[in-house]
């Protein structure tokens, strides 16, 4: 059971009270890229044993998007912000790196 | 006109706590700039109140304004002034970017009264309802089961559900069960 906390509305909330909405950060590739590219948007994903970003929604309360930064092992959070950010803030980093050094996470680390 | 019904009108339970629904309750969906004067000014005339803070509702006589997200506000207001409430909102917040729904139809309202109201809820969903984390004033967006519900005490002895319409019965029956003589959690009380 994950505890995560909205960074939009504050609340401190168990899974239950949030859906997942996959890989964070994810980088677009629409019309006129390569099929290639296409594919591998539409299905080349992490699935990490260790340091993971998602996209996370409070679907049962404020309904607001927002990314998270966890471990798929040991199931501690890092820590959760906001959807409108192309990079994991410097703590959240930060702390990540305290706890595994020298991770990455595809260009992240 | 037709004539307006709540969703389960005058529903009630009597066990631990005591259950019954609202009745018809004008509620209007706010969205916009919670920040914005001219929004705060329009609040203030349909409710009487100031835009509440995060998971806040602040009351005034029978109007309530609680605070859903950081771009939305429900607005509670008598039944029959919600039109009247609406195109007041409208003309107020002209050129503004904002969204005023009237919604009472589709959310029923259920009250739980009793000193165990706390241990009722606590059954059903995923919050920390001790006084120390949700007390009169506080207004929290969450699940009841397998439904979305939101939650507010108006006072220290009842606690207000408000729930989609269309899952109304399951709703109550789920608070009557959780009601249910002799099956007090008594965390709380």
């Amino acid at each position: 059971m994950l505890i995560l906390d909205c960074p939009c509305c504050g609340v401190s909330g168990e899974e239950t009270e949030f859906h997942a909405g996959g890989e964070a950060h994810l980088k677009r590739f629409g019309p006129g890229s390569s099929d290639a590219e296409f594919h591998d948007y539409l299905f080349t994903k992490e699935n990490p044993k260790g340091v993971h970003l998602e996209r996370w929604r409070h679907a049962n309360g404020c309904g607001k998007w927002f990314l998270a930064a966890r471990d798929t092992m040991t199931l501690e959070v890092y820590g959760t912000y906001s959807a409108q950010t192309t990079e994991p803030p410097q703590d959240i980093k930060d702390k990540i790196s305290a706890k595994r050094p020298g991770w990455s996470w595809r260009e992240f680390s | 006109m037709s004539d307006a019904k709540s969703a389960l009108p005058g529903a009630r339970y009597e066990g631990f706590v005591k259950l019954r629904e609202m009745g018809l309750q004008g509620m209007i969906t706010l969205r916009g700039d919670l920040a914005s004067a001219k929004l705060a000014a329009a609040v203030q005339t349909a409710t009487g109140t100031a835009v509440p803070g995060q998971r806040q509702i602040v009351t005034e006589g029978d109007r309530a304004a609680a605070w859903m997200s950081p771009d939305e506000l429900l607005l509670l207001v008598p039944y029959a002034e919600v039109a009247d409430i609406i195109a007041a909102i409208e003309t107020a917040l002209a050129g503004e970017h904002f969204l005023a729904v009237n919604v009472s139809d589709a959310r029923a309202m259920f009250r739980l009264e009793g000193a165990l109201c706390r241990d009722a809820m606590a059954k059903l969903s995923p919050v920390d309802f001790s006084e120390a984390a949700f007390c009169p004033g506080d207004f929290r967006r969450s699940r009841m089961a397998q439904i979305a519900a939101a939650m507010w005490m108006p006072d220290g002895q009842s606690l207000q559900v408000i729930c989609f319409r269309s899952v109304a019965q399951y709703a109550f029956d789920l608070l009557s069960a959780a009601a249910a003589p002799g099956s007090e959690p008594r965390l709380y009380g």
